[in-house]
């Protein structure tokens, strides 16, 4: 896959994507997808735009191509954090606004996307939109979650919330299997602002849906202690470790997975309160080691992130039965109770369980989850785009009903249908 | 575009009767490609494209003659206008009578033209497409025939080393394009066009040789032999001193 990718200031974008040739444009942001959502075979990536930030009371403006990362630097020492926070930090504005992501915080304040009071989006007519929920609201909600296919976008305004520390109080619980973890989710979730659980999906019999739930709150000042009250805000720092290149297939089997639950899971206290972490360590853990997805070898691996309304939550009990049964280990799997879907035509979330897991690309896997798209969809369930590599246009379809909604949008500020990627070739977007 | 797991999405099969294109196309069923079946019109490109339809394919037809190289041009782009070509196979051949086709002046001619000229006009064209696209894989139905030529059946083994050697060259050339080539190199296939004939040690399928192809181009491979033991025979076959080799019974 080969593509021309260019870096322009901001007042030169309309005219570059005037320009983009027969294959068209899209923009990237730091290419963290796991699919190919920012990639465009033949034609033209717009690689990130940067500029400047500032705050506007309580609110901060920042230019599109500027990573959470230096986001989060800027905004921690001034006592403010963002509401939503995805599991990396090396992902853009932008990007974050276009796959409109979700953090630990879903099931209290949405996407990212709710985040946005504002957004300036250029389309291929050259013209710059001013776009935000009551400012053209049909072109911010096919912008939210619209991966990049309606524009792109220069710089946004985002809602922030005051933070006393850079700490976060945590409680671990662990869960023998995944009936008692959706079961404490229901009754005890929207207590905390931060929840996510990670279970054990590769293990046989019993252990098998074995979980660890952490659900946290920002820190206040009286709850460090001596070392750390000396530095509220300790800010995310750069990976430490990285992954060699040149890994071969098979590190990743499902015997040092299996190896790899069982330590995570015994490592995790039974219960245990009031843990301090730090918001990167709690947040991002993977970002401390940089290139990690090399470690599944040249045939690498797909993600697979499926949400199911909360009446549907056998499907996500069937999903881990299957894919174990299979042979299909998952290093890390995911569990999130999501809260309700917001306006964005192709968002993801939907109130419900949502299950992100990282699968080793392998012969069978194929299948497995093309069978699973169907039971997803058919319960009114869908997958993530932002991490999708391998769905077909048919379940899409089937999963994203407004997407004709999409479509009228896209005939609106590109006709021509001069925005393009991969992902929307895949999926006859 | 193909997906991550190696799947395409449309298919253009140019040769699209043989056994071994529509196994191939049979083997990607579960992705549900877009088949382009490119072939000369008659009852046995109706009876395959019925096959396929049967099978739940959404199927294109086109009228395809592999002599014909002033028409490959249109026919290529023709294709290429619906939608991207994700994989292309270049299935057709044709293996005639072996001493007919070194004694008869228009059957050998005709097995060269169809064999590697029609393989070098098609590749020239699909080569155009894919580096516009950016992405696209050609799979190269070459044959160990060609891999060290053969007294037996040498017109036909020395176009397929032709169009094995042009194939493997035009993946060198198409890579910084990002588009690929498979060159696929099976042994003795029992189908139709090798019926009557002795088969070989270590004969396959036309299924068996439409999965090396999906397991080929899912990764990413160059040049794959089927069954996968055929490359260390060959490779020994090839260093051979030729008074050996011509006893061998080959």
């Amino acid at each position: 896959m080969v593509s021309r990718a260019l870096t322009v200031d901001a007042d030169q974008v309309a005219e570059t994507v005037r320009s983009a040739g027969p294959r068209g444009l899209v923009a990237r942001g730091l290419g963290r997808s796991y699919g190919d959502a920012a990639q465009n075979a033949g034609g033209t990536v717009l690689l990130p735009i940067s500029g400047e930030t500032r705050m506007d009371g309580e609110d901060v403006v920042v230019s599109a191509g500027t990573s959470l990362h230096d986001l989060m630097r800027y905004l921690l020492p001034r006592g403010r954090f963002l509401p939503v926070t995805p599991g990396t930090r090396y992902v853009t504005v932008g990007g974050a606004i276009a796959c409109d992501v979700h953090g630990k915080s879903h099931h209290r304040v949405g996407t990212f996307g709710a985040t946005v009071v504002s957004a300036d989006l250029v389309t291929p007519d050259g013209e710059t939109h001013r776009i935000g929920p009551t400012q053209d609201p049909e072109l911010f909600w096919a912008t939210v979650g619209g991966m990049g296919l309606t524009g792109v976008l220069l710089r946004a305004t985002l809602r922030t919330i005051p933070v006393e520390t850079g700490w976060v109080r945590v409680d671990t619980e662990r869960f023998g299997d995944l009936g008692s973890l959706t079961a404490a989710m229901r009754e005890s979730d929207d207590a905390w602002t931060y929840s996510v659980a990670w279970v054990d999906t590769v293990s046989r019999g019993r252990a098998l849906g074995r979980s660890v739930l952490s659900r946290g709150e920002h820190a206040l000042v009286g709850d460090l202690d001596g070392r750390r009250a000396r530095t509220p805000y300790p800010l995310p720092g750069e990976p430490r470790l990285a992954a060699p290149s040149g890994v071969p297939d098979g590190l990743v089997s499902r015997a040092s997975v299996r190896a790899f639950n069982g330590l995570w899971f015994h490592k995790a206290p039974r219960h245990r309160e009031g843990e301090l972490q730090s918001l990167a360590s709690f947040f991002h853990p993977l970002d401390g080691v940089g290139d990690w997805n090399r470690l599944y070898g040249p045939s690498g691996f797909v993600q697979y992130q499926l949400v199911v309304p909360d009446a549907a939550e056998e499907v996500v009990h069937n999903a881990v039965r299957r894919l174990a049964a299979g042979g299909h280990a998952s290093f890390l799997a995911v569990l999130k109770r999501f809260g309700p879907a917001n306006q964005g035509l192709l968002s993801f979330p939907v109130a419900g369980w949502t299950l992100a897991l990282d699968l080793p690309a392998r012969p069978g896997l194929a299948s497995v989850l093309d069978d699973l798209d169907a039971r997803v969809a058919e319960v009114g369930g869908r997958v993530y785009l932002a991490k999708d590599a391998r769905l077909s246009a048919r379940s899409f379809a089937a999963m994203y009903p407004r997407a004709d909604e999409f479509a009228r949008v896209r005939d609106r500020v590109d006709p021509g249908r001069i925005l393009a990627s991969d992902l929307a070739r895949r999926l006859g977007l | 575009m193909i997906d991550a797991l190696g799947r395409p999405q449309s298919l253009l099969l140019l040769g699209g009767t043989s056994e071994i294109a529509l196994a191939v196309a049979r083997a990607w069923s579960d992705a549900h490609p877009v088949v382009t079946v490119a072939a000369r019109p008659g009852s046995r490109r109706d009876d395959a494209v019925a096959g396929l339809r049967a099978e739940g394919f959404e199927v294109e037809v086109h009228d395809f003659d592999a002599e014909a190289t002033d028409t490959h041009p249109a026919l290529i782009e023709a294709v290429a206008s619906t939608r991207d070509i994700d994989v292309a196979l270049v299935a057709f051949g044709v293996l005639g009578d072996e001493e007919e086709a070194w004694t008869d002046h228009a059957a050998a001619v005709r097995l060269a033209q169809v064999n590697y000229t029609g393989a070098v006009s098609v590749g020239v064209c699909l080569a155009e497409v894919l580096r516009r696209q950016g992405h696209g894989t050609i799979v190269a139905l070459s044959s160990v025939a060609g891999e060290r030529v053969r007294r037996s059946n040498f017109v036909y083994g020395s176009s397929k080393a032709g169009m094995d050697g042009f194939y493997l060259g035009l993946g060198e050339a198409l890579r910084e394009y990002g588009a690929r080539v498979l060159v696929v190199r099976p042994g003795f296939v029992h189908t139709k066009m090798t019926k009557g004939r002795e088969p070989a040690p270590m004969s396959v399928s036309a299924d068996q040789v439409a999965e090396a192809v999906v397991r080929g181009v899912a990764g990413r491979a160059e040049l794959v032999w089927v069954p996968p033991l055929l490359r260390g025979v060959m490779s020994g076959l090839r260093h051979v001193p030729r008074p050996l080799f011509r006893r061998l019974p080959l």
